[in-house]
């Protein structure tokens, strides 16, 4: 993705902010300019997700687009967040742990990059909430 | 409202076709439509064209004039328009075709899809591929096209019990179907343990459940049904046009489990001929995944929800089974050239009603039904085509 789409983002990417139509009380992430169900009469603000979900499903992606195949195979989900809405993430954990129902939490990290001299994409991906036990 | 009838079909092989150029795939396709129509070029009043990402594959744009000059019309100005939507492009240019027909705006009209794959590289495929999904909150967090009918898949096993056994099922028999189509990408027959044993792509899913990157174009010829008969004595009538969106992204869906887009068309179509499930003979439906062919089975209503696994593996979807699915091979096997693959559902179905399918005819077919769909679900395009008007 180009830099000013991406830059353009930085704020919704980094820090999981999303939107919430006080009309409704209806959250969304990702951010909508129109609330799905007010449409016209919606009234949009901005929204800072508490950064806690479950997993949906996920799936462990052995083969990607070049921008991400230095980090297969690596956990990708649907999370939904507490407060509602469902967003598409990555999971990080050990591949035997992740399960449907996993209790998540968000955190910043790499994302991927173009190249070598290319842009480092940053955002919010997720980790266990509880650590599991340590098996040794 | 006319009623409208394909009068004509025309396809080229699918396949990994390094010979040949988008243009020459188009030309090959539409010119063996109207010959088997029947008709002069000059007769021709509109075109509408299929194509997911000519940008991307060939770097080409402005796909509608081309079409119209390498298919030697351009000195006869004959208007021609591109349609897209992801992997439904071929199903709405077919879509777009038939109510330019009906509404009397036009009489002769040539609906077509063409995609040429290979001519870049796997990498840069996969990538254009993804455009069809959100590519700002699902392709930069890492998701793949198959990683997201992947995530379909696992939550489809949690629910219902579905086993990767019965998703390889779906493959097994599209491959075997594909093997009894001359013009199919595949045309061999692979095992269950073939496809459990082949690379993971996304887990579950393996390559093998997974459509191939293909070349190909296809087209078909309408005319008003009223004066069908002129052109030929096996006309097949279009009983139902229908089109719904869904949500661009898979996370925002109702269901994850669910293709709602699916179930809206096909109930809007189901009305619009006047049929139900069960009335439906034969269909071919958007294998991009064969986790997309259970789901589409449900989400048409030839199965209960959640059945869709056990069916396939059952052999209810097989040719000589309840109701085949995917007699062409589907996109598993005929090979899936994304803007071709909607409009040669239809030249599937046509040939099937018209009883010249050859070793993969459905005894008996009369009413034949197709469902393509773009993306993970953000649109589905559903027809029902008939023998009698």
């Amino acid at each position: 993705m180009s830099v000013p789409r991406f830059w353009r983002r930085l704020k919704n990417l980094y820090n999981l902010i999303g939107t919430q139509c006080k009309k409704c009380g209806e959250y969304h992430y990702p951010p909508r300019t129109i609330c799905p169900k007010c449409r016209r009469s919606s009234l949009i603000v901005p929204y800072k997700f508490k950064g806690l979900g479950e997993v949906l499903t996920y799936t462990i992606v052995h083969s990607a687009a070049k921008d991400y195949a230095k980090h297969t195979p690596y956990i990708l989900a649907i999370i939904r967040l507490d407060e509602g809405p469902s967003l598409t993430s990555q999971v990080i954990c050990d591949h035997a742990d992740i399960h449907i129902g996993m209790k998540v939490k968000s955190t910043f990290r790499k994302l991927g990059e173009e190249s070598e001299k290319g842009m480092i994409y940053y955002g919010t991906k997720f980790v266990p909430l509880a650590t599991p036990p340590r098996k040794d | 409202m006319r009623d409208v009838a394909i009068i004509g079909v025309g396809c080229t092989e699918f396949g990994e076709l390094w010979d040949k150029s988008f243009r020459e795939l188009f030309v090959e396709a539409g010119i063996s439509a109207i010959e088997d129509a029947g008709i002069q070029g000059g007769k021709i009043d509109a075109l509408y064209v299929g194509n997911m990402s000519g940008g991307r594959f060939i770097e080409q744009e402005h796909i509608g004039s081309l079409i119209a000059d390498y298919a030697g019309l351009a000195s006869l100005n004959i208007p021609s328009t591109r349609v897209e939507a992801a992997c439904a492009s071929g199903g709405l240019a077919l879509r777009q075709g038939i109510i330019a027909v009906a509404s009397g705006y036009h009489d002769i009209v040539i609906a077509g899809g063409a995609e040429k794959m290979t001519d870049v590289d796997a990498e840069t495929t996969t990538d254009a591929l993804a455009a069809a999904a959100d590519r700002e909150w699902e392709g930069v967090m890492g998701a793949t096209f198959p990683g997201l009918y992947a995530m379909i898949a696992r939550l489809h096993m949690h629910r219902y019990g579905t086993t990767s056994e019965q998703l390889a099922s779906v493959a097994v028999k599209n491959h075997h179907n594909g093997m009894m189509n001359p013009k199919a990408q595949f045309q061999h027959e692979i095992s269950i343990e073939a496809v459990l044993n082949s690379v993971m792509v996304a887990d579950p899913l393996h390559v093998f459940d997974c459509s191939p990157i293909s070349d190909g174009a296809s087209a078909v010829v309408l005319a008003p049904a009223e004066v069908a008969r002129k052109y030929t004595d096996t006309p097949v009538y279009v009983k139902a046009s229908a089109q719904a969106s869904g949500t661009l992204s898979l996370h925002d869906r109702r269901d994850i489990t669910t293709l709602d887009a699916t179930v809206v068309a096909a109930k809007k179509a189901y009305n619009m001929a006047n049929v139900t499930p069960s009335d439906i003979d034969f269909a071919e439906v958007h294998d991009c995944f064969t986790i997309a062919e259970i789901c589409a089975i449900e989400d048409l209503g030839f199965v209960r929800k959640g059945d869709g696994g056990k069916a396939s593996q059952e052999g209810m979807t097989a040719i000589g089974g309840k109701i085949p699915i995917n007699t062409s091979g589907g996109l598993k096997a005929c090979g899936h050239p994304v803007g071709a693959t909607g409009v040669k559902q239809a030249v599937e179905i046509t040939m099937q009603l018209r009883g010249e399918a050859g070793k993969r005819q459905v005894d008996g077919a009369e009413i034949g039904l197709t469902h393509n769909v773009g993306g993970s679900g953000g649109t589905a395009v559903i027809h029902i085509f008939g023998r009698e008007r």
